[in-house]
């Protein structure tokens, strides 16, 4: 039984169609939503969003951060913005990672809440390197 | 009675202003088209986004010590108007209504001893509110020549989140012209921060909804969560504010047209009129002329 995923950045709708199975890279780790998972709201982490159909990989995409809602029925994955996998490019990704390591360089290290977004923005970024090399 | 040559010369300059006003009818309408797509495409972002902010809203109810997006300051002296206008005029009323639509509403907050701080997005607003409220504007934002850019939003959401961590202000409300349709567009005020969900009546109502859980809390994804919705209603107020834009400006366009080639037949009938009388007072000079004889 397939659940219904929706990917969505907030200027438009990326995907929309019924999958047998997605792997989603949760803040927490990796997590598969398939058809009657229990409802869930978490964060999400740089990382790939996988869809399965037919027992294969059949997209894949690249999300920088976001959130993912997810119901017995469906899955919605509100990514800040979500690349196909084949148009990632590795030069965008180290530019980034130049950026959000010198942000995060220069920050005031005794504030914990405003060095933990940007820490999350590194790692986003380390992904997306990471990601564009394989 | 004007002269045959000085008719001409009007006819011409207002068979071009015609030749103007329906260009930008039409690229109005070309845009219009784009500004409408791109507002139709934010919409399953905002819904989804809606959709777990009710779902957390409803878990976090009651918590004390919540996020000031959430739930304000706690006091009611600074307000802050984000004020979504247009960069360029000839838009009809678009404008002025916006304009006036923050005015008042300023003018009402300050006759309640409030202070009142704006921050417009587009130049024609930022001009209206310059001529009454001169000093109270913190920043000026110009909506530019591209189309409407979530970074943007992004950026204005992210400074406005700053203010409201210095205490710069209280409460934050947006106006904007919402988009009823092509021909009409009302200025709306929404309130931002803090944020004004649906009532508990609602909630109530939809106790069917499922029990989410939260990964890896509550308090960490709406931390996460409202600053992005703030960005998101302010992209979406801009958004429905451009695709109004170019639907005012073709409305008014449009009549301006129709204008024009009632004025062009007005001429041109004084015109010919005005040759004929000339032909009718030359033959009665040559017959005359000749009688005499």
């Amino acid at each position: 039984m397939p659940v219904a995923l929706q990917i969505v950045s907030p200027a438009k709708e990326l995907l929309a169609r019924d999958v047998d199975m997605v792997v989603i890279p949760g803040s927490e780790g990796d997590l598969a939503a398939m058809e009657g998972h229990a409802p869930l709201i978490t964060l999400l982490r740089g990382g790939v969003v996988e869809l399965h159909e037919g027992g294969s990989v059949t997209d894949r995409f690249f999300v920088s951060a976001g959130f993912a809602e997810i119901t017995p029925e469906r899955c919605t994955v509100l990514a800040d913005e979500a690349t196909p996998l084949a148009e990632l490019s590795r030069a965008e990704g180290e530019t980034r990672l130049a950026a959000a390591q010198k942000a995060y360089d220069d920050a005031d290290k005794s504030d914990i809440t405003t060095l933990l977004p940007l820490q999350d923005a590194v790692l986003s970024a380390q992904a997306w390197v990471e990601t564009a090399q394989a | 009675m004007p002269s045959l040559k000085e008719l001409r010369g009007r006819i011409n300059s207002v068979k071009s202003t015609k030749k103007i006003t329906s260009a930008m009818k039409m690229v109005a309408a070309s845009k219009l088209k784009r500004a409408q797509g791109a507002a139709e495409a934010a919409r399953p972002y905002a819904e989804a986004m809606q959709r777990m902010l009710n779902a957390l809203a409803k878990s976090l109810a009651g918590q004390p010590n919540a996020s000031p997006l959430l739930a304000g300051t706690g006091r009611d002296q600074t307000h802050l108007l984000v004020v979504v206008s247009a960069d360029r005029g000839l838009a009809g009323g678009f404008n002025s209504n916006v304009g006036r639509a923050a005015r008042n509403h300023a003018r009402k907050l300050r006759a309640d001893g409030k202070t009142v701080k704006f921050l417009p997005i587009g130049r024609k607003g930022a001009d209206y509110l310059e001529r009454e409220f001169r000093g109270d504007l913190v920043h000026r934002e110009l909506i530019g020549n591209k189309p409407t850019d979530y970074g943007q939003a992004a950026s204005i959401g992210a400074k406005i989140n700053d203010m409201l961590s210095k205490g710069e202000f209280d409460v934050c409300t947006l106006v904007f012209n919402r988009f009823n349709n092509v021909m009409s567009q009302t200025p709306i005020t929404v309130q931002l921060i803090p944020l004004a969900l649906d009532d508990a009546e609602d909630a109530a109502d939809d106790a069917d909804a499922p029990q989410y859980e939260f990964e890896p809390d509550e308090e960490t994804i709406l931390a996460r969560l409202l600053p992005q919705n703030l960005s998101m209603q302010i992209y979406r107020a801009m958004l429905e504010s451009a695709a109004g834009e170019q639907g005012a400006r073709m409305t008014a366009m449009d009549s301006a047209t129709r204008n024009a080639g009632k004025m062009i037949d007005r001429l041109t009938l004084n015109y010919n009129r005005t040759r004929q009388a000339n032909i009718t007072k030359e033959l009665i000079e040559i017959i005359s002329g000749a009688e005499a004889v």
